[in-house]
């Protein structure tokens, strides 16, 4: 027996949180240790991004043209002569902020609408959940395409809209949890002691369900992110003078016959952040042994 | 059985219905008139033109009218291509489409269950790890990347294969279908592993090996049909994910399929065309998952038990 079983074994004795359990499984998992490693390492790119991009995001230089990685230009030049890495980390900046804020407005609408038809339960719970079931038939990806069409394209909705698809999942995950941790004991207790339903579903019933939605929030981010991406792609998502990954991926694949590394960096970027977060998000179920949480 | 399919059918048109009256009134609601955008029109022509179209009328009568072409299938004419039907596009795209999902949906199901299947054989070994490792980059690298590589690789530094039509050339249907299908060969190699694991461990396999038959017949005869109910599933979520990933296909290998057509419309704001492309495209969703679900229902005995008693 290792040292490391040695300490789980020693924990479980002392009664110790399910989060340290989790922690010390988490850390074995080799591909989502690096994935969380990347990640960070994403995130923190992005925001310190206005004072390390090697060159500021409007500059160009349109007699140097496009060329391809260099000394001075790491990742090469677009046709405009901007500097490619100044062009990603900027973009990077947009899509994590897309994939972060609306998988959190994902997570808040979804929580709250899981939380309260679990804890409502009868009528109100089936009226809610056959709500959501409706929602869930629905073909999305034309539904938002349709919203930037009809409100313009500008980020909030994006944000709003993509938000608004994500949140279905997460009613569903939270309900059910709701449903069985309600039958606790210490639900009882603090219904007993009068506390208001509002309290006992945000004090003690959704930090009881946290697992579950650490680890779907962790997949539902690299869907968000693809889901901008994509829009952006085809010129729905992100407008200039702002840029994205998806925006960058199809001005490279405009040109890529000529320039392929305007087609190749950012694609990696953003292939590489989705893998991270993938095999984060599959670590996270494995340790907190989160089961039926995706697909 | 038939009282699922007959639930199923019951769920399936408020769904319908939402989608038809959330769709019709966001794009009547949307900033500016279809005839804005244009060169200045005579007040008059722009009055006569939007008599033509109804868009005189208050917007409970136009919304009405509109639920009474449709129920006759009419989808109503272009605003952007005068004289075009929607009916008429989406009658063109169509079959472009439903073929390209078809090849897609092919090419997926035959890569997805043959590596799920290899896989889940020999868990937690190279035979496993190599396939699911393929798989996760099928589900990290999109469509709108992966096209764009393939065509760089097969169609401009090997010249291998067309970069671009829809059976004009010789093989430029092959890029295009790979590039649709692959996430989905990818999620399908996932689904049939983590089903096949599943069967594989049951009673009625060990029984089979016991009996002495072949590992291919346990496989083939009796793993495989419970191995590939979420398959089966997840067949009516790929193929409302297949129409949208057409979306991004056909706008990178320029094909004349429903996907283009609805971007397009979406840049032009074509109201007529996004509002009859929506619907019909819900409609279709809506219907795929249905059979789905029915599909997989029959494939589950337990469930279909459970239905038996009441049809």
């Amino acid at each position: 027996m290792n040292t490391e079983q040695t300490a789980l074994l020693m924990e479980a004795e002392d009664g110790a949180s399910l989060w340290h359990d989790a922690w010390l499984r988490l850390k074995k998992n080799r591909a989502a240790v690096t994935g969380g490693v990347v990640l960070t390492v994403m995130v923190v790119l992005a925001i310190l991004t206005p004072w390390i991009a090697p060159y500021g995001y409007e500059a160009q230089n349109l007699d140097l043209g496009a060329t391809p990685p260099s000394a001075a230009h790491w990742l090469g030049t677009d046709i405009f002569g901007r500097d490619l890495l100044t062009q990603i980390l900027y973009g990077g900046r947009i899509s994590l902020a897309v994939g972060f804020i609306a998988t959190a407005v994902a997570l808040v609408i979804g929580v709250t609408w899981g939380a309260v038809a679990g804890y409502v339960g009868g009528r109100i719970d089936s009226v809610m959940m056959r709500f959501v079931d409706i929602l869930y038939a629905l073909p999305f990806m034309i539904f938002i395409i349709l919203l930037m069409v009809v409100f313009g394209r500008n980020i909030l909705l994006l944000f709003l809209a993509i938000g608004a698809v994500e949140w279905l999942t997460m009613a569903r995950i939270m309900r059910t949890q709701v449903q069985s941790l309600r039958q606790q004991e210490f639900v009882e207790a603090a219904v007993s002691l009068g506390l208001p339903p509002s309290a006992i579903i945000f004090k003690h019933i959704i930090p009881n369900a946290l697992g579950p939605i650490i680890v779907y929030t962790t997949l539902t981010i690299p869907s968000v992110m693809l889901l901008e991406a994509f829009l952006s792609f085809l010129g729905l998502g992100i407008q200039p003078p702002q840029t994205s990954w998806g925006l960058l991926i199809s001005y490279g694949a405009e040109t890529m016959e000529e320039y392929p590394w305007l087609l190749i960096f950012p694609g990696l970027a953003l292939t590489i952040t989705l893998f991270s977060l993938n095999f984060l998000g599959d670590g996270l179920r494995d340790a907190l042994d989160v089961r039926g949480s995706k697909d | 059985m038939l009282r699922f399919i007959f639930w199923r059918l019951l769920q399936a048109i408020p769904v319908i219905f939402v989608v038809i009256t959330a769709t019709f009134f966001l794009v009547r609601s949307a900033p500016g008139g279809p005839f804005d955008s244009e060169k200045a029109v005579l007040p008059e022509v722009k009055r006569a033109l939007e008599a033509q179209y109804k868009l005189d009328l208050p917007l409970h009568e136009q919304y009405i009218a509109y639920l009474g072409d449709l129920s006759n299938g009419d989808l109503g004419p272009s605003f952007k291509y005068p004289g075009r039907s929607v009916n008429e596009i989406l009658g063109s795209g169509l079959p472009v489409t439903a073929e390209l999902g078809l090849y897609a949906l092919s090419f997926a199901l035959l890569i997805g269950v043959l590596a799920g299947v290899f896989a889940a054989l020999r868990p937690n070994t190279r035979q496993d790890y190599i396939p699911m490792g393929m798989a996760m980059i099928g589900i990290c690298m999109p469509s709108f990347l992966l096209g764009p590589l393939l065509v760089l690789i097969f169609g401009i530094y090997l010249d291998w294969l067309p970069i671009a039509g829809w059976g004009d050339l010789p093989g430029d249907k092959i890029l295009p279908s790979i590039t649709l299908g692959s996430a989905y060969a990818a999620y399908i190699a996932r689904l049939s592993r983590a089903g096949m694991l599943e069967i594989l461990s049951q009673d009625y396999i060990r029984t089979a090996r016991a009996k002495g038959l072949p590992e291919w017949r346990v496989v083939i005869q009796h793993a495989l049909r419970g191995g590939l109910i979420p398959v089966i599933a997840f067949l009516g979520p790929a193929f409302a994910g297949l129409l949208a990933g057409s979306f991004v296909v056909e706008t990178i290998f320029q094909i004349p399929g429903l996907g283009r057509f609805y971007v397009q419309a979406a840049f032009n704001r074509d109201y007529t065309m996004i509002l009859g492309t929506t619907v019909f495209l819900s409609t279709l969703i809506v219907f795929f998952n249905l059979i789905s679900d029915v599909i997989a229902a029959w494939l589950n005995p337990r469930l279909r038990a459970q239905f038996k008693g009441g049809a």
